[in-house]
């Protein structure tokens, strides 16, 4: 008790610049925090890879040049020298493209099953039976039906978004507490009217979370998406530079991949927190 | 009151559950007359069958036997004409104040500037004026149930059914309520039906309390209560009646060991 005392007559004069690098530190511990890992893993990279002269992985150095090379060009000058925009815009569109059909095709139809018993008995076995079968598994499918081009890379990326969407959708709508339909026939709320007004509302945060984990798979499956014979994509310049043995390419693609995937991931995040400001577990 | 009209009729109500292949009678034989204005309280301990009975009246159950009339006319399912005040409010979570008070005068598609006109309307009879725009979590208890009233009673309800309204609140908080109930009954003259389990409650707020019983559940007397208003629940008289359904409600629990 007394030390607390003591503490607290401590002229204000003294406590006011501490107070504020107390903030400021607070307010840098935890990008810190975030940074320091990564800083490990590019001291071990480095340690292990640098100077040494079979060593297959490149040094994260060469990487970081290769990297400048693919966005700005100027360096080396070659094949894949200032195209990474080029491919970042093809993988953009491809996985974009993917979810937004996975979302156009798995929304109505998640809330057609969690909400109508005939066309969960209908559609559910079906469902989940194709469910477990990989992305991976249905490429030469696709490429047969789709032919060799982006629309087999656009199919896959929609396959891989559609299930965690429509499984998310199908709790959401079955987990509307009862009450509040209860609520809403009192009010004079028709059952079909309920599904705008009731059923679409009440489960829109268990479709975020299934949108956002969609999203999430979509950046996951494009590698194998444009693994179909495209020219250009993520994907494609991963493969194409590892047929080269390219592999500082192949870490600058996967690096590309993690940060679109990340800001993509924020901007849901972003609309999420918006929409969903009415849920306590969502703020 | 004798020549105000009936505005609903229960003969010889029965509901049976079916529970995993098992009967349940959760009421029997129930007959009740209810006239245009009265406040009438089903009182009774838990599996008396007054939350079923008045989940008929709502139309969220079927009766099993016998007929539930609203002017003469037999009930089929919800309507606005009959609101129900949840105990557990049953707000909409992604709605303001104002939009869950102005829920029911929009699914019968009002136009909306008449619908925010009513909803600012029960917002200030409520007092709530200050968190129109504010979404339910953001509200303590009391105020979601004046929230949940004032939605009955921005959709024009008849009736106003409440299902233990107050039985999650604070005693503090409870006695406000039930003031301010019975404020807006003396105002809007409804017709309403409150379950509870509450004896004071009952003799606080009821011109009439229906004593309900268990093992199966049944209408058991219907007392008129006469006490002037508002009510002193240190007067004689009020701990006379309650002293009396006290007895009548624990006399029922007697039979029920028996």
């Amino acid at each position: 008790m007394s030390v607390a005392a003591d503490r607290n007559q401590t002229p204000p004069a003294a406590t006011a610049p501490r107070r504020q690098i107390a903030f400021e530190a607070a307010r840098l511990k935890q990008p810190a925090l975030a940074l320091l890992l990564p800083l490990l893993v590019l001291i071990l990279w480095h340690l292990a890879t640098a100077g040494k002269a079979y060593s297959l992985i490149p040094p994260p150095a060469q990487v970081g040049l290769a990297f400048y090379d693919l966005a700005f060009g100027g360096i080396r000058n070659d094949f894949f020298s200032g195209t990474l925009l080029t491919h970042v815009i093809a993988s953009v569109s491809r996985v974009y493209g993917g979810f937004f059909l996975a979302v156009l095709a798995a929304l109505p139809l998640g809330l057609l099953i969690g909400r109508i018993e005939v066309v969960r008995q209908m559609l559910d076995p079906m469902l989940q039976i194709l469910r477990p079968i990989p992305v991976t598994a249905w490429l030469p499918l696709a490429m047969i039906i789709f032919g060799i081009g982006p629309t087999s890379a656009i199919f896959l990326v929609f396959l891989g978004a559609f299930y965690p969407i429509l499984i998310n959708t199908v709790f959401g709508v079955r987990s509307v507490e009862p009450r509040l339909f209860e609520a809403a026939s009192m009010l004079g709320c028709t059952p079909s009217a309920q599904f705008a007004k009731v059923v679409l509302p009440a489960s829109l945060p268990a479709i975020f979370t299934g949108l956002r984990l969609g999203l999430g798979f979509a950046w996951m499956i494009i590698v194998i998406g444009e693994m179909t014979g495209v020219p250009t994509g993520l994907g494609a310049i991963i493969m194409e530079a590892r047929q080269l043995s390219r592999t500082e390419i192949v870490i600058c693609g996967m690096i590309a991949i993690g940060v679109a995937g990340f800001i993509s991931d924020r901007i849901i995040l972003m609309i999420g927190r918006k929409l969903l400001s009415w849920s306590p577990n969502h703020v | 009151m004798s020549d105000t009209p009936t505005i609903l009729s229960l003969r010889h109500v029965g509901k049976t559950f079916d529970v995993k292949g098992r009967k349940i009678e959760a009421l029997r034989d129930a007959n009740l007359d209810v006239k245009r204005g009265e406040f009438v309280c089903l009182l009774g301990a838990s599996g008396c069958g007054k939350s079923t009975l008045l989940r008929i009246v709502a139309g969220f159950e079927t009766a099993s036997s016998g007929e539930v009339l609203m002017w003469n006319r037999p009930i089929e399912g919800p309507d606005p004409t009959r609101g129900m005040v949840f105990q557990d409010y049953g707000l909409f979570p992604w709605l303001t104040v104002r939009d869950n008070i102005g829920f029911g005068p929009a699914s019968r598609r009002r136009p909306s500037r008449e619908v925010k006109d009513t909803a600012d309307h029960f917002i200030d009879l409520v007092g709530l004026g200050k968190f129109a725009d504010v979404y339910p979590h953001q509200l303590s208890g009391g105020m979601k149930q004046r929230v949940a009233i004032a939605r009955v009673l921005a959709n024009e309800a008849e009736m106003v059914l409440m299902d233990e309204p107050f039985g999650a609140l604070d005693a503090m908080t409870r006695e406000r309520l039930q003031d301010e109930l019975l404020e807006l009954w003396d105002r809007t003259k409804l017709t309403v039906l409150f379950v509870t389990h509450s004896i004071e409650e009952a003799v606080v707020l009821s011109n009439r309390v229906i004593v309900m019983s268990a093992g199966p559940g049944r209408i058991d007397s219907d007392i008129t209560v006469n006490l002037p208003r508002p009510r002193d629940v240190s007067s004689q008289d009020f701990n006379e009646l309650r002293r009396s359904l006290s007895g009548k409600l624990h006399s029922h629990h007697g039979k029920v060991a028996a």
